[in-house]
């Protein structure tokens, strides 16, 4: 199936709970509320329309700092703008972060933009197509946003998700043993979130140089 | 100490010193990218054989050189201190790769910036990787140090660089 | 796993323990910093544990503090064997980012390098795994031959291992003069490695017992996994990016996917030692349909004039007979004749970085390195996110960039294909004896650097 048609597949079975789509450059894309996850998941495995037997990658973006980066150099608007050749068309443009811009941003206590997506890649190994599904968690203030794990339908999805609750800090929930994977025991804060400095160093041994 | 006795051990710490550096037996302990190129010199090719380093050991209860090969991450960091603490006197560190000298272009929150900071270093092999000829030159300057290393264990002064001592 | 737990025995009766047993992260059998706490009953593993992150470097969060270009580099280093691979996936990721194609040439310059890195990396795995159940002088000679494919790497780009070839929007430089030979000399030297080493092992009744029926891992395990390349094929799926979402050029080679029947161990081995023929066909194809560039000779001699000499000519006054002609530069040093940067770089000019002599020859040349090399500056794609899948060495190699629209990427994300190998470990360890995870891991062909990135 081409992008168009699995992204219209998609939204036949869940009316409500696709929230948006695009297929930027070619990549279908599906942004789902989380409570349609574990749903969603399940049907994109076993329904013979999808068949994605392949979980190929599971990951997080942390989108509190989009569009507020401020860019090193003197000039603000230096550097190489590039838009598309005319050999490729845009045209499905991007709608922009998919749990709203962060610098829109809400009053407190009521769901805002998502700060964190989570991002699914599924693969049909039969009918060849690849889908990808995003997940904004966060809306509101909450130190652990939480979403619900796959590790039930995939195997693969044990050590992706411990990986994004070490790098992230989003817990999955129905994993069985949510622990560190890369980090060690003892590592405080959570490295590929925005915050985090890129250098703050915490060594188990030795000086923290 | 009579001047006899300063001359018969001084000759003796030539000879074990000549002894020692050509029979290395190294650790490798690696880690990363710089093991392919580590492979590379052990191997027929470039050939460490010659100089009397060929045989690696893996325990470091058998061994003299440590030879930190690729980035040291701060969670493998214990484990080489572990290492390095169960070798047994005399024994020489080899910093292989820019990684291992300054933690290289890995200034964040994962690396040790430098091996050197945890565990004492004889000789730098800085490269990313090293190429092999590069590091057969790091093991001659490594046994020039090690000839000139008293047999009771005492070093040269620091300051002194191996090649000009004699 | 509870590794607290010990089973009590009755009184009267033997006592029966299971017995724990830590491999790694320092281990002799073992290459790659990996912990496997086994749970042993007698000699068979009951239960495993495997950890990993030991060379967890911060790939992910270096890409987001670099420019476009700056990542390079540092895909280098995720899969150290086959670098070239990489550079390829993570270019062409940006370049669908970008939404720009690249020349007919570069695309098979690309997969020739990638098809040579790919032997390497099977080389070293199949070499590794053979040392580490005894058959040292297999090692010995697939070193030797992957030093001669190294030779050629260097030879194409100036570095042995970290090469960094890839640019976005095209290579570095183009093939050097007298690639063409070098090359088929290097692949039927490595042919000839890989008969006397087929002929060491694959027979080779030690070899067969350690490796057949060990490590064994069902079809549907794998997928489920999200195990991809040899490791999958070895279970008999046919799964090969390259035949299933064809990049570059790979949809106009021939080639032969090998697979496997029973998921072990050996199928492994094989698969591997026939995936290196196919490589080396694939190269010797695309060698034969590289579009050719432009004739760099004397216009006189017709012989190509080396840049040395030019030199010489020009100290001597003799510019009359150099005047028109274009000398023969080693890219590896000074970067291509100018001449041939329209076969291998993009369209889209801006994007991509100028040949070394312009960059020191001329004005342009080196505004435009200045604009993509310094700090702040350098490509700005448009917002957007895009995924692109290359065959690695080990899998699917996935790169998933967001960009925010700034001369750095707001997310890299490396798919690596050891991760869903390695997740499988304990799967594929349990049951067996604690002597097959020797076997077992070194099929598995671990590379840290790609695996904790």
């Amino acid at each position: 199936m081409n992008a168009a048609s699995l992204i219209q597949a998609v939204k036949d079975r869940f009316p409500a709970g696709v929230k948006a789509s695009h297929s930027y450059r070619g990549d279908a894309t599906v942004i789902l509320g989380r409570e349609f996850l574990l749903e969603a998941a399940r049907m994109l495995k076993e329904d013979t329309l999808f068949q994605m037997n392949f979980l190929m990658d599971l990951t997080a973006v942390d989108f509190s700092t989009f569009g507020t980066k401020r860019s090193p150099a003197f000039f603000a608007n230096s550097g190489i703008a590039v838009s598309p050749s005319p050999e490729i068309p845009d045209a499905d443009p991007w709608p922009g972060p998919p749990g709203g811009h962060p610098s829109a941003g809400a009053a407190p206590g009521t769901p805002g933009p998502a700060r964190f997506v989570v991002v699914y890649h599924f693969f049909s190994l039969p009918l060849k197509h690849r889908l990808r599904l995003e997940i904004p968690v966060g809306e509101v203030e909450e130190a652990e946003p939480e979403v619900d794990s796959l590790s039930s339908l995939w195997a693969s999805a044990d050590w992706l998700e411990r990986e994004v609750w070490d790098m992230f800090g989003i817990r999955f929930r129905g994993h069985r043993h949510l622990k560190r994977i890369l980090m060690y025991e003892g590592f405080v804060g959570h490295p590929l979130r925005k915050d985090y400095p890129v250098n703050k160093r915490q060594p188990l041994i030795g000086p923290v140089n | 100490m009579s001047d006899h006795a300063g001359f018969f051990t001084s000759r003796l710490d030539e000879a074990i010193g000549w002894a020692r550096k050509f029979s290395i037996f190294q650790y490798p302990f690696v880690t990363a990218c710089c093991g392919m190129e580590y492979m590379a010199t052990a191997c027929s090719h470039y050939d460490v054989d010659r100089f009397g380093a060929g045989l690696p050991r893996f325990s470091p209860r058998q061994a003299d050189v440590l030879f930190v090969v690729g980035t040291i991450s701060h969670k493998i960091a214990p484990v080489l201190v572990r290492i390095y603490e169960q070798m047994a006197e005399p024994k020489w560190v080899v910093s292989f790769g820019v990684c291992t000298c300054t933690g290289g272009f890995y200034d964040n929150y994962a690396t040790v910036m430098g091996i050197d900071t945890i565990i004492p270093v004889d000789v730098y092999i800085p490269g990313c990787p090293p190429r092999p000829e590069y590091v057969l030159d790091g093991l001659i300057k490594l046994q020039a140090k090690i000839q000139i290393q008293h047999s009771t264990g005492q070093r040269p002064r620091p300051e002194v660089r191996p090649e000009f001592e004699r | 796993m509870d590794l607290t737990k010990t089973p009590g025995s009755p009184p009267g009766e033997p006592e029966i323990r299971e017995m724990l047993l830590n491999v790694g992260p320092a281990h002799p059998a073992m290459h790659g910093i990996i912990r496997i706490v086994t749970k042993l009953d007698g000699e068979q593993i009951v239960d495993t544990d495997v950890e990993i992150g030991y060379l967890h470097r911060g790939f992910e969060k270096m890409a987001e503090t670099v420019d476009y270009n700056g990542v390079i580099p540092y895909t280098d280093r995720l899969n150290y064997v086959s670098p070239l691979i990489n550079n390829m996936g993570y270019c062409m990721a940006v370049e669908k980012l970008l939404g720009i194609s690249v020349p007919e040439r570069c695309h098979y310059i690309r997969v020739i390098v990638s098809e040579i890195s790919r032997i390497t990396d099977h080389l070293t795995c199949v070499g590794a795994g053979a040392m580490e159940l005894g058959a040292f002088s297999v090692f010995l000679y697939m070193i030797k031959a992957r030093e001669f494919l190294w030779e050629l790497v260097e030879m194409v780009t100036g570095a042995r291992l970290t090469v960094s070839y890839c640019r976005v929007g095209g290579v570095k430089a183009d093939l050097p003069e007298g690639f063409d030979e070098r090359c088929r000399k290097a692949l039927q030297e490595t042919r000839k490695v890989l008969a006397e080493s087929d002929a060491l092992l694959t027979r080779n009744r030690i070899f067969v017992d350690r490796m057949s029926g060990t490590g064994k891992i069902s079809a549907d395990d794998a997928i489920s996994h999200g195990i991809t390349g040899p490791f999958l094929r070895s279970t008999g799926v046919e799964y090969d990016v390259r035949k299933d979402c064809p990049y570059a050029v790979y949809d106009r080679l021939q080639f032969d996917v090998p697979v496997g029947t029973r998921g072990d161990n050996y199928d492994r081995f094989l698969v591997r030692m026939e995936e290196m023929e196919q490589s080396i066909r694939i190269v010797e194809q695309a060698l034969r349909d590289l579009p050719p560039g432009p004739f760099l000779a004397h216009p006189e001699t017709g012989r190509p004039i080396p840049a040395a000499e030019m030199v010489d000519e020009g100290k001597i006054g003799n510019i009359a007979a150099i005047v028109d002609a274009r000398a023969v530069t080693d890219p590896t040093l000074e970067g291509a004749a100018k001449s041939q940067h329209p076969n291998i770089e993009a369209g889209e000019k801006r994007v991509f970085l100028p040949a070394k002599e312009d960059t020191y020859g001329n004005i342009e040349g080196l505004m435009q390195q200045f604009k993509l090399v310094m700090y702040g500056h350098g490509i700005r794609p448009p917002k957007g996110e895009v995924y692109f899948p290359v065959e690695g060495a080990n899998g699917e190699l996935g790169f998933y960039i967001v960009s925010d629209g700034t001369s750095s990427a707001y997310r890299v994300r490396v798919r690596p294909p050891c991760f869903a190998i390695m997740s499988a470990l304990p799967k594929l360890l349990i049951g067996d004896m604690i002597a097959d995870v020797t076997p077992t891991f070194g099929s598995v062909n671990m590379i840290g650097g790609e695996l904790d990135r």
